[in-house]
């Protein structure tokens, strides 16, 4: 349910650019999830249907996951993050705070808990397009 | 485009006061008097929020003697409501963890926070902010309309000397400043108050180093009865209406 939140962060944020750049009707919107986050596509769709304004009527949400790479920053080893390998109870704070990450994650080569989320991390709007 | 940022100022629109305890020096109880003074708030019947941002040495949850509570999802994340206070801090999700964080991972687990987390309607919302005037304090700032500061100093001139640079900043960036609150003194030396009228702020008031508070960690009940509680009440009473 913590998607709805996201979900409405993506139509406040299309309908400022839609302002800005004079749209009058959005026709497609795209989003990109970063796999750290594990947002329940279905949700996150769902509530983008539920939430979208008179001007997305005709709105398509195009939603696409992305890996997560992990980079040490001491040894410089990156990796990807694998959600299966963690504990639920961890996964899912990680999933709301996606910077938790660092409290329970290491570098899988030299145990550094001080690595950057280089991609992947979480909802990202892409791109919009619509007629003016 | 992160589209986080645009929803925050909605999430925070029925609140009407937000107050940033902040110091740009560590170790001069701004935790305790961001806690205490929430409790203040809460004891003359207003309804409000505590929201620990010190992600990474956060303390408001061992004064308060949280346990058990977590947020509920509901379209977001309502914090629990402990001690009469609405609750957020990152411990519900760092656990006891150590939460080492950079600056960008800061910036972002505050956006996250702000942009998922459903105050609801409060009349004050306090933030105990980390010390220091870099990430944290800026993107308050830069992200939070309404912000207001309340800063905490100690009667050493090595606090205070940062707490006047942190004055001046804020002055520049047009922030207001509610005062600032002179913590653990010793005697009755005038220097903090002048230094601080000298900025142009109000000095809200000198706060004797009292043992009794130390002991109180943990245990509200006790915590009202220490003499820091007391001044802080008269604070709240005096500056913060």
């Amino acid at each position: 349910m913590h998607e709805w939140a996201l979900a409405e962060a993506v139509i406040t944020a299309a309908q400022q650019i839609a302002e800005k750049e004079k749209l009058k009707e959005i026709r497609e919107v795209t989003i990109k999830v970063g796999m750290l986050q594990q947002v329940e596509e279905d949700i996150l769709s769902f509530a983008l249907s539920k939430l979208k304004p008179a001007n997305f009527q005709n709105a398509e949400f195009y939603i696409s996951k992305a890996e997560t790479t992990l980079k040490c920053r001491v040894c410089g080893h990156a990796w990807l993050f694998i959600k299966n390998k963690l504990d639920e109870t961890i996964a899912e704070a990680i999933h709301f705070v996606p910077e938790v990450a660092h409290a329970y994650i290491k570098c899988p080569r030299c145990g550094s808990p001080d690595f950057e989320i280089s991609k992947g991390r979480g909802v990202w709007l892409e791109n919009i397009k619509g007629v003016r | 485009m992160d589209p986080r940022t645009t929803v925050i100022n909605e999430r925070l629109k029925r609140i009407n006061r937000i107050i940033a305890v902040s110091s740009g020096k560590g170790g001069v109880g701004k935790s305790l008097v961001a806690t205490t003074l929430v409790l203040a708030l809460a004891r003359r019947g207003c309804k409000v929020g505590l929201f620990d941002l010190d992600f990474t040495s956060p303390s408001t949850h061992l004064i308060l003697g949280v346990k058990d509570a977590q947020p509920k999802e509901e379209k977001g994340l309502v914090p629990p409501v402990v001690e009469g206070l609405t609750y957020m801090s990152l411990v519900y999700f760092s656990g006891n963890q150590a939460a080492p964080l950079r600056g960008a991972d800061v910036s972002n687990a505050f956006i996250e926070l702000l942009s998922v987390t459903q105050w609801g309607e409060l009349d004050f919302l306090v933030i105990d902010m980390p010390p220091s005037i870099g990430d944290a304090m800026l993107d308050v700032v830069r992200l939070v309309e309404r912000i207001e500061f309340l800063i905490v100093t100690t009667p050493s001139r090595l606090a205070f000397e940062t707490v006047r640079k942190q004055v001046r900043l804020l002055q520049d960036l047009k922030v207001p400043i509610i005062g600032v609150l002179e913590n653990m003194k010793m005697d009755g030396a005038k220097g903090i108050e002048q230094g601080t009228e000298k900025l142009g702020v109000k000095f809200l008031a000198g706060v004797p180093f009292d043992p009794k508070v130390e002991e109180a960690i943990g245990d509200v009940t006790k915590l009202r009865d220490t003499l820091l509680a007391q001044r802080i009440r008269e604070v709240a009473t005096n500056s913060i209406k």
